[in-house]
């Protein structure tokens, strides 16, 4: 009955303003084709999927698709990348931005804050192909601009794109020299918005820029940075694999293939729908279940939740 | 409060170091641009030498001479013009209306659909379902495929929500009075109100249509509907194919390194020249989407 009551009701409001229930229409068939309908195909992640019987009819298998993956060494490893490339980011790419920030809220001179600012920017906006072709360009073993200064001081040149050992480094700083600029926003907007008072009292005080940067600036800015670290801690699982796919080659996979790439390979490249769809939907729930946690917390701590 | 002139010693000494860094760090973000146009314009045997540094060597236009002969880098020129253009568009006509929409209280099931919306941010399906599903939908291989598949983000329609949200009755109120609709309203009230957001979400739009390169691979076989990004792609595999191009590096004054280099430069010349009008916008957009109490 009150289903009923429920559905009349809808009915007398679409009536009522059915124009914007046509705005809304094409937006929310566009989620269910394009976002929903894959969930409802992620169940071959559990099924032995082929082709031609298509997704609702191949057989269930339960688990076996990730009893396999938890025993496949190079998933493992493509797990334990992944958190360790994402705790790399964390150490040295965060801090960055932060410090950026900083620095420019000390220049004096607009000038020149401006135009630095315009081009720190500015890689943001630059393709992951373009990176890429920078990346091997300069790290390449004859023309590279890394090799050519390392030669200045005579050491011999290393092909640094097919060593385990340098693609975390390369990866990483290209992350920072890409994204700390743009990322330094978000905190010079916050150091915007310290108020000017306690600045003027902390002069009267005597205190000295660095004194009151410490004092005055970072504590102010310290919900800021907190919510930008949780939202980074709740996307540990992504990292950006369009650049790993575009530097890794099989003698670095070691160090390089994260959960992603593996994906990608598994399913895209060898056809193994199934079997990487699982792949995916382990690092999806990972994702959301880190999401969800942070999100808490930051509801907890600072009051103040994403959504 | 900042004024030079009551500054200590200290204080001085301080600034001073602090713009030698930031400096430092603004130079190292500006030199790879400066180093890649620098190869881009030298001679193969120079770039192989490993000679270039900061200008040309044996200065050369051969680079660019072998792309402008290539079909494909105005194929895939033009490719990225149309994704970049109608992709815009497409994704301006689902999310302007999309968040009008969810911006309106009497909206039934508003909470609901609002989640369904933000639902999924924080989970997808992936990169496997959401191929199967392409295929599935026949748009393997269709450029309408991927104006449309990519055409709405959850993210956008949320930051525009909120700044329709914000944008106070009595300016709906005052057009209701004159008996306007709500398709008149969002025309003649939201839409004006919200160039600022609007402008925003277009950039937005725009910067990842044009640097768009993984799907666009990945769904796109034909050599006649691929993006500027994936025929880059292509060049950078036959540069770490070292054997193709050692032939060719000996009789031509350009090679591989060159080569990418001046794709390079082509594909960022476009970002460059609309740079000054984006910065704009996008200091306050990433902003607009931010923190919600």
């Amino acid at each position: 009955m009150e289903g009923e009551s429920r559905l009349q009701r809808f009915f007398h409001h679409v009536r009522r303003d059915w124009q914007i229930y046509l705005m809304l229409l094409p937006t929310i068939v566009w989620f269910i084709v394009f976002l929903y309908k894959p969930m409802y195909g992620l169940q071959i992640a559990f099924k032995d999927y082929s082709i031609f019987r298509g997704v609702a009819n191949s057989p269930w298998i339960g688990f076996e698709h990730f009893e396999h993956l938890f025993s496949d060494d190079q998933f493992i490893r493509a797990f334990w990348n992944t958190i360790k490339i994402s705790a790399l980011n964390l150490i040295f790419g965060f801090p960055a931005p932060i410090i950026l920030a900083l620095m420019f809220n000390e220049i004096l001179h607009a000038t020149y804050k401006k135009t630095a600012q315009t081009i720190v920017y500015l890689p943001h906006f630059i393709s992951s192909v373009i990176i890429a072709g920078i990346v091997i360009t300069a790290f390449s073993p004859s023309v590279g601009i890394v090799n050519t200064v390392l030669g200045w001081f005579g050491i011999d040149s290393i092909y640094f794109l097919t060593k385990p050992e340098w693609f975390r480094p390369i990866f990483v700083g290209t992350g920072i020299w890409q994204e700390a600029g743009f990322g330094s926003i978000v905190f010079l907007a916050a150091i915007a918005g310290v108020n000017p008072s306690l600045y003027e009292s902390a002069v009267v005080d005597g205190a000295n820029r660095w004194q009151m940067m410490w004092k005055i600036t970072i504590p102010s800015i310290l919900p800021t940075i907190l919510i930008m670290l949780i939202i980074r801690i709740g996307n540990v699982m992504e990292v950006s694999f369009e650049l790993i796919i575009l530097l890794y080659q099989p003698a670095t996979y070691s160090t390089a293939d994260v959960v992603n790439t593996f994906v990608y390979r598994q399913g895209l490249q060898s056809g193994q729908y199934d079997f990487a769809a699982a792949a995916g939907l382990f690092n999806a729930v990972v994702a959301f279940v880190l999401v969800m946690i942070t999100n808490t917390l930051s509801r907890r701590y600072t009051r103040t939740s994403l959504w | 409060m900042m004024n030079w002139n009551l500054y200590s010693r200290g204080d001085k000494f301080f600034a001073i170091v602090v713009s030698v860094l930031v400096g430092m760090f603004t130079a190292a973000t500006l030199y790879p641009f400066i180093y890649i146009a620098a190869i881009s314009f030298s001679s193969g045997f120079a770039a192989q030498a490993g000679k270039v540094v900061f200008t040309p060597i044996d200065s050369t236009i051969e680079a660019y001479k072998y792309i402008v002969f290539q079909r494909e880098f105005w194929i895939s020129y033009r490719n990225t013009f149309i994704y970049t253009i109608g992709g815009t568009m497409m994704s301006l006509l689902f999310i302007i209306p999309g968040a009008y929409a969810l911006s309106r209280p009497q909206l039934f099931g508003r909470r609901f659909l609002n989640l369904f919306i933000a639902f999924t941010m924080w989970f997808n399906a992936g990169l496997i379902p959401f191929y199967m599903n392409m295929r599935d939908l026949n748009l393997l291989d269709s450029m309408f495929g991927i104006i449309l598949a990519f055409a709405v983000n959850a993210f956008n329609i949320i930051l525009l929500r909120n700044f329709f949200e914000a944008i106070p009755q009595s300016f709906e109120e005052a057009a209701r009075m004159d008996g306007a609709n709500d398709f008149q309203v969002l025309w003649k009230v939201f839409i004006p109100l919200s160039k600022p957001a609007i402008a925003t979400i277009t950039l937005f739009c725009i910067v990842s249509r044009w640097n768009g390169f993984f799907w666009a691979m990945v769904l796109l076989q034909s050599e006649e509907k691929i993006p500027l990004q994936v025929f880059l792609r292509h060049t950078l595999a036959k540069l770490s194919d070292d054997d193709e191009f050692a032939i060719t590096q000996l009789e031509a004054a350009y090679s591989a390194e060159t080569v990418t280099a001046a794709i390079i430069v082509c594909s960022v010349i476009p970002v460059l020249l609309v740079y000054p009008w984006i910065q704009k916008y996008f200091e306050k957009g990433i902003l607009l989407g931010g923190v919600k109490e």
